[in-house]
């Protein structure tokens, strides 16, 4: 072996070692943290269905209530799994955690969780990823204004389906100053998540729930 | 090479040759977390945490690493030390995790750890490295504290919003109302502001530096031809 090929291995060999030294380190730490993760995760995860449906609403715990959609659905605009939660009270469902996502808000898709009762009418709707302009179509958050709540109690047909949209438009609803596109957007896709729950609403509502999903 | 005092150290870091300020190194995360001081000081603490750990490793490991591998060393070990702070930051800060979503791999890429471990850590003993690493992480998370409590107050009228996320549910209440109904200023929340606002940051240290200095630096001697692009502010040496 001449003195080039062996610095070469020498060199391999110690970067070798280098790797799975670190390997060892970073796998040891997940080890270690793993169950606080997903622990963490779960917290998140209630917390955030939480600020949907008040807490005296249901009495079941909410991320074991779970209907799988293996393939999404058009209306929801989500083409990927997806999982729907059910909130009930003494063994009856009495609402339903849908994910749902708007394509065309002002800067990208925005992520939303609706809540919508038994009856058909909206329990709460949560935006839980976007991102719009901040200090204009941010007022989607709930931490920046109170605009998502004027949808509480409102169901397909108050108002009617047709004027699920801005003011601007003939709509039922307030734009924001200097941005009608990011509420246009959310006020749409949470119309067509009313009305998935519409067509939906034996499989979802008689759902044993943790199942298998309502097949379309 | 004969290793500087602490103190000197501890200047350079926080000051002569601060790694936002002078060295203009890892903008892309002072820029983009710098809305608010909670954001600021979560990225601020883990950059710190990584860069200590991986000058630490980097001068524990500089007499078994042979020059031609050192820089895909130093990058192992630097990735290691950003996965092991993503997964406890996980673990116990999840929500600010959330908030600070890429930004916290991102750390991995941060240029100043890398230079820290080329220039320093590996010339010098662990504990040299340790310290240095952490005036360097302390210069930088002060830089972050500056921009970020400037920009929210401008952009929010308040300062110490959401604070919980870092110090647990007891700081839910230092959040400070200094203007009330205030409109949000834009500019100071958008990429734009964080640019504006380091600016000033860095007019602000050269002009401080100058009067120290007791003479108008523009005055100063013209720049040497052989300086280093890499120093772009501050004084050449």
């Amino acid at each position: 072996m001449n003195e080039l090929s062996r610095a070469v291995s020498r060199n391999s060999l110690l970067l070798a070692g280098f790797a799975v030294l670190t390997a060892a380190l970073v796998a040891g730490t997940f080890l270690a943290t793993e169950a606080r993760i997903s622990q963490q995760r779960r917290a998140a995860q209630e917390q955030a269905l939480r600020q949907i449906l008040p807490r005296a609403g249901y009495d079941n715990i909410l991320l074991d209530e779970r209907i799988t959609l293996p393939r999404g659905d058009p209306l929801l605009g989500i083409s990927e799994s997806t999982d729907l939660y059910l909130a009930r009270r003494r063994g009856i469902a009495q609402a339903v955690l849908v994910p749902a996502l708007a394509a065309d808000g002002y800067g990208g898709a925005i992520e939303l969780i609706v809540g919508v009762n038994r009856d058909g009418r909206i329990a709460g709707v949560r935006v839980v990823a976007h991102r719009e302009t901040p200090g204009l179509g941010d007022a989607i958050d709930p931490d920046k204004s109170d605009w998502l709540k004027a949808l509480r109690g409102r169901s397909l047909g108050n108002p009617a389906k047709a004027r699920w949209t801005v003011r601007k438009d003939g709509g039922a609803f307030d734009q924001f100053t200097g941005a009608s596109v990011t509420p246009r957007a959310v006020l749409k896709a949470t119309a067509r998540v009313l009305e998935y729950v519409g067509e939906n609403h034996e499989r979802i509502f008689a759902s044993a729930g943790q199942g298998e999903a309502p097949e379309p | 090479m004969s290793t500087p005092g602490y103190r000197e150290l501890a200047v350079n870091g926080l000051w002569k040759n601060n790694p936002a300020l002078v060295q203009l190194l890892g903008l892309c995360p002072l820029l983009a977390v710098s809305g608010s001081v909670v954001t600021a000081l979560g990225l601020g603490m883990a950059t710190c945490f990584v860069l200590m750990a991986s000058n630490t490793a980097v001068s524990m490991l500089r007499t078994v690493t042979a020059e031609a591998i050192r820089l895909p060393t130093f990058a192992v070990i630097i990735a290691a030390a950003v996965t092991c702070t993503e997964l406890l930051m996980q673990a116990y800060r999840y929500p600010l995790y959330e908030i600070l979503g890429i930004f916290v791999p991102l750390i991995a890429a941060n240029s100043v750890i890398l230079s820290r471990a080329e220039a320093f850590a590996r010339r010098h003993a662990v504990l040299p490295a340790l310290y240095e690493g952490l005036m360097m992480g302390l210069g930088f998370t002060a830089v972050l504290l500056v921009l970020g409590a400037l920009r929210e107050l401008l952009g929010t009228g308040a300062l110490f919003a959401d604070m919980d996320l870092l110090f647990g549910a007891a700081a839910a209440q230092w959040k400070v109302v200094l203007f009330d109904e205030y409109p949000p200023f834009l500019l100071a929340i958008l990429p734009p502001g964080a640019f504006i606002f380091t600016g000033f940051i860095i007019a602000l240290k050269n002009l401080i530096d100058q009067r120290l200095a007791g003479r108008p630096r523009a005055r100063a001697e013209p720049l040497a031809r052989e300086s280093k692009r890499v120093r772009v502010t501050g004084a050449m040496r």
